[in-house]
């Protein structure tokens, strides 16, 4: 780990001046990814500015639809009205790390964590874009199981490895940033990024932005009937996902209203196309139909040495979590 | 003096709890890492970033500048060592900045000593090297062509028994697969972590490991110093798993860092450092044929293995070891072969060959079943070996039959429908699946120390190791037993190269090996506590013969007549006495008996077949080896196997990168091993039949046993839920999606 400078900031105000007066400086929040990487020596930032007691980011309200930067993994996961109305994302989220993590993980830090790529993680191996722009992308020729099978580039192939951002993908949120020029909003499939030639980039956020909250549209509430996220992963507990699946329908009848799809695992940014969702509407609720949807969500997925499977792990996952979806709350 | 008596004892009362529960769980058991000798510095291992070449140069200016750095050390300014090279016992390929040869990747290759571990870190990622890179041989699978025989002398000997190749033609049929196991990396929770400070020419050391004798040896030979001047102390060790039976480069490393800065050192690994540099489980491809009669009964059994090894040091994982035992067959024939790769040494895992080779054996002998449509338990009872089939040896005791039958009642075993995929429930596929489990009884010789103190406390110890396991139970135990004292007078002391020899904790043998030589203690505080009181006129025993004095309740007691006194009291008049016992392995042994623990292992699983996701839903197992000693400590150890056997069947995998060389999921988020939801209801039973001919206290090894079986049990319950083999471990859901099923016919 290189020496650091620490900082704490009160308000978001401060937070932005002494982020956008310090191109090395990073925002801290639970720190469990940023102290690790920082530990391995992958990320070396030169101060810390700790965000974690800003005054009002750690709430949740509005239904659970305006939810703080700061607000802990577990804390939001549990809440009452997240619970009651966007129960994929509290499925996501507890489907997520362990107790432990989620209790000092935020909201904010969740949705910047780095990718899981052993490449990117481990400084002794020379080859990664994402880490050494120019350096090559040692994922390509090794052991890249865990990698994308969608979106990717020939410069990284590296997946977006949280849950959270899945559920907020399906449910279509946005990303309340401030900066100093003043607030903005970005939607949620503009805020995570795919590689292009650019892998070191993973977000639209720019350095001097703090994520202020995380809005869900009322309307996504209605998915809390009909909701589930699936994820499938190398043991019951504890691991990232191979693929996940936030699935949510709203129902009338037999007939699918409206749908919400999104997929883990699989590629730089959660997975997600208008057009499969688009395609189940009007539908019976059946297997036909989900896995129709599956085939658009999936088409173009290109598997490598290690990770073809995870295109028809991906199909069968989309199938199995719109009908758990579909038996509802008590699945 | 050697004793080993061979009357059986009664049973014992085993004591309730850990020995060591209390220390533990107060925060107050001292672990090598936690020893801070005044004026400790850390040390920071440096290793290479290619798997081969030559060090050209290196720059440590920036390192040396850096805050709170001591000392830069690489292979252009590390002291000489007398002797370049160390042979074992205890140490193996080493890396000791004598050159500047790069032999794999993650090679320790300097060393920066600071004032802090954060100083030492960050001045390490300071130094660059520059390296002229050769060309390593990283791919496992494209070289088994060139598969050789092992070089080093204490490999299995390529077996072959009987009529070889006629046997085959008598086969009714013939059974042949492939099955493959991967690198695994041992982690035990504590890290390896050494303290060496030096006072002149005596070298003290605080280490984790599972042979502080060994240890002492490797440093003794490597600094060319008398076996007097050096002191290896462990008290306490967070798990070993074989990894801290050899002595790693560390070790030395942090000595002569010591000497070097003639301060103390402390050089710890961290989680990443765990992965190459101290051993790993190899890789293994066994073939597996298998010819029967027409009664289902062998007539010739083949085990071809073929692992991967280091190019500078031969190990071998002798996976083929439990075929040379295991069933009734008059042909056998074993081997193993390695190919040569330019990694880090691979070392003794738990349950070294058993554990990968009975997953390859035991599924074999599922799919046989399936092929002749016999359950796979009667394929094993009709195959029961009576004795030894490859030594042509007696058993010292074997009980497998039991095992058998009381754990396939347990489990419910005669309610099965063989039909692979006639169970469900709901979305999952339902599975049963069995196996054998198998480990040999190791023993070997050792000392023990009792001193009884005018207080009436007792110290027993013996320079053995408690690696988790239960050792100080099973000493303070011995103690109790034999002496009939409460346990609070019991003051136990291990993990001291200044006590008794006691052999590697290790082939689990410290039980078998600890236990008998406390006991050979005792009876010498007996003898002796005799020889004092018959002249000692203060004592009621004067003039009592010797041999009608024996210790019971804490008291020595006359056979005769009544009298009695404590023998605390004889201490306080003659003052604090000390007593040594030594045993070694029964003549039966060495004569050659065979001797082996037994299981039976029974698995149910549930498959999602939509992602190919296993769950193990209950284990039931139960074992034959001989005495449980202590049923806390005991259960524990076959619980804690079966849960390591779990994650061999679903989990482990150290992912070799075949470009660089290093090990790719090198922490404990990527490498998995089970978690609580992975690990169900485990049922475990223990026979607890004495088995006197191994030791007087009838007890066999059980740290290692637990693991073998079961990743066979689980992988024939996958087969049994979907009709797939999966013939390459671990069991991952990728594997059990992707395979097909196999045809009805097989
Ligand atoms: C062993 C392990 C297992 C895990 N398993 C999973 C899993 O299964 N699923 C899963 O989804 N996640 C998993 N995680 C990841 C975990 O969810 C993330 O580490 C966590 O969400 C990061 O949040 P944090 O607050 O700790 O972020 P930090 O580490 O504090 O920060 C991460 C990044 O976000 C930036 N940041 C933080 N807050 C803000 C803000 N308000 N504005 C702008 N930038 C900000 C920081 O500067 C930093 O770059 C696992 C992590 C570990 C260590
Ligand atoms: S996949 Fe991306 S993160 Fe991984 S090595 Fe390639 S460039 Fe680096």
């Amino acid at each position: 780990m290189n020496p650091f400078a620490y900082e704490r900031v009160m308000d978001d105000k401060a937070a932005v001046h002494a982020i956008a007066a310090n191109k090395d400086a990073k925002f801290l929040g639970g720190g469990t990814n940023l102290i690790d990487l920082m530990k391995d020596n992958v990320e070396h930032p030169s101060t810390l500015i700790d965000i974690t007691r800003v005054q009002g980011l750690a709430e949740v309200s509005n239904g659970g639809a305006m939810i703080g930067a700061l607000v802990r993994n577990s804390d939001l996961a549990n809440h009452a009205d997240v619970r009651k109305n966007y129960p994929l994302l509290s499925m996501a989220l507890l489907s997520g790390a362990s107790p432990q993590l989620r209790n000092l993980a935020t909201t904010g830090g969740n949705l910047m964590q780095r990718t899981r790529c052993y490449y990117f993680m481990d400084t002794a191996f020379p080859a990664c874009n994402k880490r050494k722009p120019g350096s090559g992308c040692a994922a390509l020729t090794g052991f890249n199981r865990i990698h994308a099978i969608l979106g990717q580039s020939e410069e990284c192939i590296a997946t977006n490895p949280s849950d959270m951002n899945v559920a907020l993908a399906a449910l279509q949120a946005e990303v309340h940033v401030e900066g100093p020029k003043g607030k903005r909003t970005i939607p949620i499939a503009e805020f995570h990024r795919l590689p292009g030639k650019t892998p070191q980039i993973d977000t639209t956020l720019k350095h001097e932005e703090l994520i202020t909250h995380v809005a869900l549209p009322s309307s996504a509430s209605e998915f809390a009937t009909h909701s589930y996220y699936l994820k499938v992963r190398d043991r019951q507990s504890y691991a990232f996902a191979l693929v996940s699946v936030a699935a949510g329908l709203m129902m009338e009848g037999d007939t699918i209203k409206r749908a919400a799809l999104a997929m883990g695992g699989v590629a730089h940014k959660p997975w997600r196309k208008k057009e499969a969702e688009d395609a189940m509407v009007g539908k019976q609720a059946n297997a036909q139909t989900f896995s129709a949807a599956a085939e658009i969500l999936l088409h173009g997925a290109k598997g490598y040495e290690h990770n073809s499977f995870k295109i028809e792990m991906a199909k069968n996952s989309v199938v199995r979590a719109f009908s758990l979806a579909l038996v509802g709350r008590t699945a | 003096m050697m004793q080993d008596a061979s009357t059986p004892t009664q049973h014992p009362q085993s004591l309730p709890t850990r020995y060591d529960a209390r220390q533990k769980v107060m925060g107050k058991a001292t672990y090598a890492a936690e020893f801070n000798p005044p004026e400790t510095l850390y040390a920071w291992m440096i290793q290479s970033t290619i798997p081969k070449g030559t060090i050209l140069s290196v720059d440590t200016s920036a390192a040396e500048h850096a805050s709170g750095v001591v000392k830069v050390l690489t292979c252009f300014n590390a002291p000489k060592l007398p002797k370049p090279k160390i042979q074992p016992p205890a140490t193996r390929f080493v890396s000791l900045l004598q050159t500047p040869e790069v032999h794999y990747n993650g090679e320790p290759i300097g060393l920066v000593i600071a004032k802090t571990l954060a100083e030492a870190q960050y001045a390490s990622s300071l130094v660059t090297f520059k390296y002229q890179a050769e060309k390593p041989q990283l791919d496992f699978e494209h070289h088994l062509a060139e598969a050789r025989m092992p070089k080093r002398a204490n490999t299995p000997p390529k077996e072959d028994h009987g009529e070889k190749e006629e046997a085959w033609k008598r086969a009714v049929t013939v059974f042949e697969q492939t099955y493959s196991t991967p690198f695994q990396t041992h982690n035990p929770l504590e890290p390896h972590a050494t303290v060496a400070f030096w006072v002149g020419e005596k070298l003290t050391v605080y280490n984790s490991t599972q042979y502080v004798s060994g240890d002492k040896q490797t440093l003794a030979k490597t600094f060319a110093l008398p076996l007097e001047n050096v002191h290896v102390i462990c008290p306490y060790v967070g798990g070993g798993f074989g990894c801290k039976g050899s002595s790693w480069s560390h070790v030395p490393l942090a000595a002569m860092a010591a000497k070097v800065v003639g301060k103390p050192v402390k050089l710890v690994l961290d989680r990443q450092q765990m992965f190459g540099p101290v051993g790993y489980r190899p890789r293994t491809v066994q073939k597996i044929k298998l010819g029967v009669d027409g009664d289902g009964k062998f007539v010739a059994i083949k085990h071809d293995v073929i692992m991967s090894t280091a190019r500078v040091e031969d190990f071998v994982e002798p996976s083929a070891k439990q075929t040379d035992m295991l069933y009734a067959c008059k042909n056998i024939s074993t081997s193993h072969k390695m190919v040569d790769m330019d990694i880090g040494v691979g070392t003794f895992q738990r349950a070294p060959g058993e554990a990968s080779g009975t997953p390859a054996l035991e599924s074999a002998l599922d799919e046989l079943a399936y092929k002749l449509k016999m359950d796979p338990l009667e394929l094993r009872l009709r195959n029961y070996a009576e004795i030894d089939p490859g030594k042509q040896k007696r058993f010292t005791a074997k009980h497998l039959r039991e095992a058998y039958q009381q754990a396939a009642e347990r489990f419910g075993w005669s309610k099965l429908n063989p039909e692979p995929g006639s169970m469900r429930d709901g979305n999952k596929l339902i599975g049963w699946g069995m196996a054998t489990a198998t480990y040999p009884a190791n023993r070997s010789a050792a000392g023990a120390v009792l001193r009884l103190m005018p207080d009436g406390k007792i110290m027993v110890g013996s320079g053995t190791q408690d690696i988790g396991t239960g050792t100080y139970t099973v000493m303070a135990q011995t103690v109790v037993e034999e002496l009939g004292v409460d346990v609070s007078r019991v003051d136990a002391k291990l993990g001291d190269t200044d006590l008794p020899k006691a052999p590697v904790s290790g082939g689990s043998q410290s039980t078998a090996s600890v236990g008998p030589a406390v006991k050979a203690a005792c009876a010498q505080l007996k003898l002796k506590l005799a020889t004092l009181v018959v002249d000692d006129a203060a004592s009621p025993h004067h003039g009592a013969q010797t041999g009608d004095l024996e210790i019971k309740d804490g008291f020595l007691v006359s056979t005769k007549s009544s009298a009695h006194e404590p023998i605390a009291e004889i201490a306080k008049r003659h003052g604090e006495i000390e007593v040594k016992g030594e045993a070694e392995p029964n003549e039966d042994v060495k004569k050659g008996m065979s001797a082996h623990s037994w299981g039976a292992v029974f698995a149910e699983v549930e498959v999602d077949e939509s992602s190919g996701m296993v769950k193990v839903r209950r284990v039931v197992a139960t074992y034959d080896i001989g005495r449980l000693i202590n049923k806390t400590t005991g259960t524990n150890q076959l619980q804690g196997g079966i849960v390591w056997g779990i994650g061999f069947a679903l989990h482990e995998e150290s992912a070799l990168d075949k470009v660089y060389g290093r090990i790719s999921n090198e922490n404990l988020a990527e490498y998995h091993v089970p978690v609580n939801r992975d690990v169900p209801e485990i049922d475990v039973t223990v026979l607890d039949i004495p088995d006197t001919k191994f030791t007087p206290q009838g007890g066999r090894g059980i740290g290692e046993i637990g693991i073998t079986g079961v990743a066979g049990a689980i992988a024939n319950a996958v087969f049994h839920a979907t009709g797939k083999r999966i013939r390459h471990f671990p069991i991952t859901p990728d594997k059990v999606l992707m395979t097909p099923k196999e045809s009805a016919e097989a």
